[in-house]
């Protein structure tokens, strides 16, 4: 079992099951905690059948490269710097999901922020352009 | 410890002869430790006939405010102790975003909503703005966290020494969103971790299973939600509480029957009938 989530993520899971737009929901390490049924093309498996995964697990399922089609850094990509900046970050890139197409994307990822400024966790969408 | 309820009514005080038995004061529950240590769970109408049995020689009484709903509060300007000079009153409650609880009290403990102004009270009155966190108070160890609920809103958790666990959910919508409920584990069901497990618990049923659509996104839960949560929680005992307003004795005899027959809980349950004590 997981660990008792805040009720700001357990708001925000309910959110993003009833939304269309992929969302991909972090605790504070990086821990992708949950992930929408829209997501799960992105992440080619289902949350049920995945559960929990820790970041270098993930962010090993999709790759990510600038508008030049430059790799983007681990380090550099928009979940790790909402996490470490504990800002907003959005940046358009082009992504690519196991072996298909590349496809240019919108991703904005932003901390989740609680009551006496508790830092939860981060959550990130992404927009096809 | 020793719990009883004082007032188990949701919403709005609702006196009158087909209100008698459930009783028609707002939400507040007393308890009482072994060593003598006296909560108060919330300030609702119920919190004055409360107040009548505070011996005199008690030096610390602790309320422990859910939120800041007006059938939570109402009864706090006619708590006794606040007027005495002998005795400590600790506040503990949820501030919000940009207030902090003494300062959103104050709203109604003021003029003109209240003819006595907070700093006018000649008890040692101490505010404690919390959110999820655990803390000792006496002799009880009290785990709170922000719950589904309009506005802050805590549910709390109050374990005895000797034992005994009782868990207060007074206002609560755990199935808000839930395509189906119950379908998440508890750790990822809003008050599920406070519940868990628990010898008491008082929760949320304000509503039938066919009312409770058309108030979704209210803040409060039907009576087969709550039983549900009851038994995805593993409680031991559950207690509907927050009765609507327009409930009759009848009613809710009939309505808690009906959904104890529709959820089949594995468990007892003990409607909130004011007066009703319970030793953990």
């Amino acid at each position: 079992m997981s660990s008792p989530k805040p009720i700001q993520l357990i708001l925000a899971r309910q959110l993003a099951s009833s939304l269309a737009t992929p969302i991909l929901i972090v605790d504070t390490d990086g821990t992708l905690i949950f992930y929408n049924e829209p997501a799960e093309v992105i992440l080619d498996q289902r949350f049920d059948e995945t559960g929990e995964m820790p970041a270098d697990v993930w962010s090993a399922r999709f790759a990510l490269a600038d508008e030049a089609h430059t790799p983007i850094a681990q380090e550099d990509r928009p979940m790790m710097m909402a996490l470490s900046e504990r800002k907003p970050y959005s940046r358009t890139v082009w992504m690519q999901c196991g072996h298909r197409e590349w496809l240019n994307v919108n991703i904005t990822a932003f901390p989740l922020i609680g009551e006496e400024r508790q830092f939860l966790g981060a959550q990130m969408i992404f927009w096809e352009i | 410890m020793q719990v009883t309820l004082w007032g188990t009514r949701g919403s709005l005080a609702t006196p009158g002869p087909e209100m008698a038995r459930y009783g028609g004061n707002t939400s507040c529950v007393g308890v009482l430790g072994r060593e003598g240590t006296v909560l108060v769970l919330d300030a609702g109408t119920g919190i004055r006939p409360l107040a009548a049995t505070i011996p005199e020689s008690l030096r610390r009484v602790d309320i422990l405010l859910t939120h800041l709903h007006m059938d939570h509060i109402q009864g706090l300007g006619f708590f006794a102790p606040l007027y005495r000079a002998d005795i400590e009153v600790h506040i503990w409650g949820p501030g919000s975003a940009t207030l902090r609880l003494q300062a959103r009290l104050m709203r109604y403990l003021s003029p003109p909503l209240f003819p006595v102004n907070l700093s006018e009270l000649p008890c040692k009155l101490i505010f404690h703005d919390i959110s999820s966190r655990e803390l000792d108070i006496g002799e009880f160890h009290v785990c709170s966290a922000l719950v589904c609920h309009p506005g802050p809103t805590l549910g709390y958790r109050i374990a005895a020494p000797e034992g005994g666990i009782l868990t207060y959910l007074p206002d609560h919508e755990p199935a808000l969103g839930a395509l189906r409920f119950p379908s998440l584990p508890r750790e990822w069901t809003s008050g599920g971790a406070l519940a868990a497990d628990a010898d008491l618990l008082i929760h949320d049923g304000q509503y039938s299973a066919t009312e409770y659509p058309g108030h979704c996104g209210w803040g409060h839960s039907s009576l087969n939600q709550t039983l549900d949560f009851g038994t995805l929680t593993e409680v031991k005992q559950l207690v509907p509480f927050h009765h609507d307003p327009d409930h009759t004795d009848t009613d809710l005899d009939r309505l808690i029957a009906q959904a104890i027959d529709q959820t089949k809980p594995g468990y007892q349950v003990t409607p909130g009938i004011e007066g009703t004590i319970f030793e953990l």
